[in-house]
C-alpha cells in the first residue's frame, strides 16, 4: 500500500519536556489507522504537528508524497488533510449547516453522511456532546479529504454511540474511500476498526502492526501496565 | 432564513422613517444630539465587526476616529475640499491605518491587544500636536458650519448605509469566517481559513467605519482639535459596545444612545461630579446587562489562549 501521509522521525519538545522524539509513522491511502497510547504520549502533538498547528524540531512530513513543511495551518486541508478535535471545537454561535459550510463546499453532502441533514437548522450549542461530535466529524468531512484525523471520537460516548461510531468509520473508508488515522483510548474501537495501529510512550513510537500483533507485543503490555501501576 | 430576512428588512424601513421624521418633533439642539447618536452607531459597528464578530478588542478605537476627523478637516480646511466628499476618503484612510496596524497586532491576543490599541488612542493626541502644521496643534483646525437638521439627516444616512453594508458583508463568507475565527480559532485554522487574513480585514473594516465616524465629528463640530478625540472616548466605545450587544448590529444603536446621552444627564444630578455619576451609572447599567459585559469579559478571557 502507498503511504499517503508520511511521518519520519519528527520531535517536538516545549521547554524540557519532550513531547515527540523521532517518531516515524505512516498511513496509506484508503487505510485506517489506529494510534494510541497512555496519556502524554504525544498522539494530541503528533496530530497538531501533521496539521501544522505546531512545527516540528527536527524531522519531515510528507502527504501524497509532497513535504507538508511548507504548507501553512490553514492550508492544510486544501491539501486534503481534515481533522476533528479532542475537546470538540464548534463554532457555538453558528448553525449546525454554518458550521460544515465553513469546513468546505460539500457540507450538505457530509450531514447526509453523519445523518445529521434533519438537524441542519440547529444551534450548534444547542446540541448534545455525541451529536456535536458528529457535526464536527461532517466539517471535517465538508472538504472532501484524503485523510481524516479523528482525536478521539469516542470520548464521552456510550456504548451504543460507540457502535455506531465503528460503522461510520467504515464507511468514512468504503463509500468515501477516504484513509483514516484515529487517536483512541477505546481499545475496542481501535482494535475493531483498524488495520494498523502504532502506539506510542512518552513521545517514542514503541510498536507498530496489525491490531492483534500489538495487543500482544510485550512493549505495549507494559507501557500501559507500567502507566496504570 | 428568509423569515428572519424580512423581520430585518421591515424592523430597518420602521427605523428608518422614524429617524426621518423625528427632526419634525425636537428642536434643533436636540437634533444635533441625535446626529451625535448617528456618528456613535457608525463607530460602534465598526467596532462591533471587531470585536463581536472577529473577536478582538480594541480600546483604541477613538484614536482611528481621529485619523478619519484629521483626514476630513486637513482636507476641508488646507485643500478647500467639499466637506461630503472627504467622508469616503477619511474612511479609507483610517482603514487603511487599521490594516497596517492590524498586521503586527496578529501576534498578539485579548488584553495584550486590547492594550497595544490603548497604547495607540493614548499616542495619538500628543503626535497631532506634534504635526501642528497639518492639524494646527492644540489650536486646531476650524472648518464650515452646517445646520442641525443638515447634520442630522447626513449622519443617519451615513448611519443606515453602514448599518446595511455591514448586514451585507457578515452575510457573505467573509462574515461567516470572522465568527469562524472568534468562536474557535484552531477549528477555523483547520477549516481552511487564515487567522492573519481575516484578523487583520476585521481591522481594516472596523477602522474605515471608526474614520467615517471621525469625519462626521469633525464635520458636525465643525471643528477639530487633540481634545475633540479623547482617550475616554475609545473606553466609552467599549462600554457602548458591550451595553448595545456584541455580535448584533442594530444593538448598538442602544450603545450609541447612552455614549450620547449618559453624561449630559449625569451633568444634571450634579455638577460637580458628573464624571463619577457616569461612572457608577455605568457600573450599574452592565450589571443589570450582564450579558453584554459579561460577554466582552468571556471573550478577553477565551482569546487569551491560542
Amino acid at each position: 500500500m502507498a503511504a499517503l501521509l508520511e511521518v519520519e522521525n519528527v520531535s517536538r519538545r516545549f521547554g524540557g519536556i519532550v513531547a515527540l522524539d523521532g517518531v516515524s509513522l505512516d498511513a496509506g491511502e484508503n487505510e485506517i489507522v489506529g494510534l494510541i497510547g497512555p496519556n502524554g504520549a504525544g498522539k494530541t502533538t503528533l496530530f497538531n504537528v501533521v496539521t501544522r498547528l505546531y512545527r516540528p524540531d527536527s524531522g519531515a512530513l510528507r502527504f501524497a508524497g509532497r513535504s507538508l513543511l511548507r504548507t501553512p495551518a490553514h492550508r492544510i486541508v486544501r491539501r486534503g488533510i481534515a481533522r476533528t478535535f479532542q475537546n470538540v471545537e464548534l463554532f457555538d454561535t453558528m448553525t449546525v449547516r454554518e458550521n460544515v459550510r465553513v469546513g468546505g463546499r460539500y457540507g450538505d453532502e457530509a450531514l447526509e453522511v453523519v445523518g445529521l441533514a434533519p438537524l441542519a437548522g440547529r444551534l450548534a450549542a444547542s446540541l448534545p456532546h455525541d451529536t456535536r461530535k458528529r457535526v464536527e466529524l461532517a466539517r471535517a468531512l465538508a472538504s472532501r479529504p484524503r485523510i481524516v484525523l479523528l482525536d478521539e471520537p469516542a470520548g464521552g460516548l456510550d456504548h451504543e454511540e460507540v457502535e455506531r461510531l465503528a460503522t461510520l468509520i467504515r464507511r468514512l473508508r468504503t463509500e468515501l474511500e477516504l484513509a483514516v488515522l484515529v487517536v483512541e483510548h477505546h481499545m475496542n474501537l481501535v482494535m475493531g476498526v483498524s488495520d494498523r495501529v502504532h502506539v506510542l510512550s512518552f513521545g517514542r513510537r514503541i510498536a507498530s502492526g496489525t491490531p492483534a500483533e500489538v495487543r500482544n507485543d510485550p512493549a505495549v503490555i507494559e507501557a500501559y501496565l507500567g502507566s496504570a501501576a | 432564513m428568509s423569515r428572519r430576512l424580512a423581520l430585518n428588512t421591515a424592523g430597518f424601513v420602521v427605523a428608518a422613517l422614524v429617524v426621518a421624521v423625528l427632526p419634525r418633533f425636537i428642536s434643533s439642539y436636540h437634533a444635533l444630539e441625535w446626529a451625535n447618536v448617528g456618528i456613535y452607531f457608525v463607530a460602534l459597528l465598526g467596532l462591533n465587526v471587531l470585536t463581536g464578530y472577529s473577536g478582538q478588542v480594541s480600546l483604541g478605537h477613538g484614536a482611528f476616529m481621529a485619523i478619519g476627523g484629521y483626514t476630513s478637516a486637513i482636507l476641508i480646511a488646507h485643500h478647500g475640499v467639499h466637506d461630503v466628499w472627504t467622508i469616503p476618503l477619511a474612511g479609507l484612510v483610517a482603514g487603511g491605518a487599521g490594516l497596517a496596524f492590524g498586521l503586527p497586532a496578529l501576534r498578539l491576543t485579548g488584553l495584550y491587544l486590547a492594550l497595544a490599541t490603548f497604547a495607540v488612542a493614548v499616542a495619538f493626541p500628543a503626535l497631532a500636536r506634534k504635526f501642528e502644521r497639518f492639524t494646527g496643534g492644540n489650536a486646531g483646525l476650524v472648518l464650515t458650519l452646517h445646520t442641525n437638521d443638515w447634520l442630522y439627516y447626513l449622519s443617519w444616512s451615513i448611519a443606515g448605509a453602514g448599518l446595511l453594508l455591514g448586514w451585507l458583508v457578515l452575510a457573505t463568507p467573509i462574515g461567516r469566517s470572522f465568527r469562524a475565527l472568534r468562536d474557535s480559532e484552531v477549528a477555523a485554522i483547520s477549516s481552511g481559513i487564515s487567522p492573519a487574513l481575516y484578523k487583520t480585514l476585521a481591522f481594516g473594516i472596523s477602522s474605515f467605519y471608526a474614520g467615517i465616524a471621525g469625519s462626521l465629528v469633525a464635520i458636525s463640530t465643525a471643528y477639530v482639535n487633540p481634545q475633540t478625540f479623547p482617550i475616554t472616548l475609545s473606553l466609552f466605545l467599549v462600554v457602548g459596545l458591550a451595553v448595545g450587544g456584541l455580535g448584533s448590529l442594530p444593538g448598538s444603536v442602544v450603545g450609541a444612545i447612552l455614549i450620547q446621552f449618559l453624561p449630559t444627564y449625569a451633568a444634571h444630578v450634579s455638577k460637580q461630579a458628573p464624571q463619577v455619576i457616569e461612572g457608577a451609572i455605568l457600573v450599574g447599567v452592565m450589571l443589570l446587562l450582564p450579558g453584554g459585559a459579561a460577554g466582552l469579559f468571556r471573550l478577553v478571557q477565551s482569546s487569551r489562549q491560542p
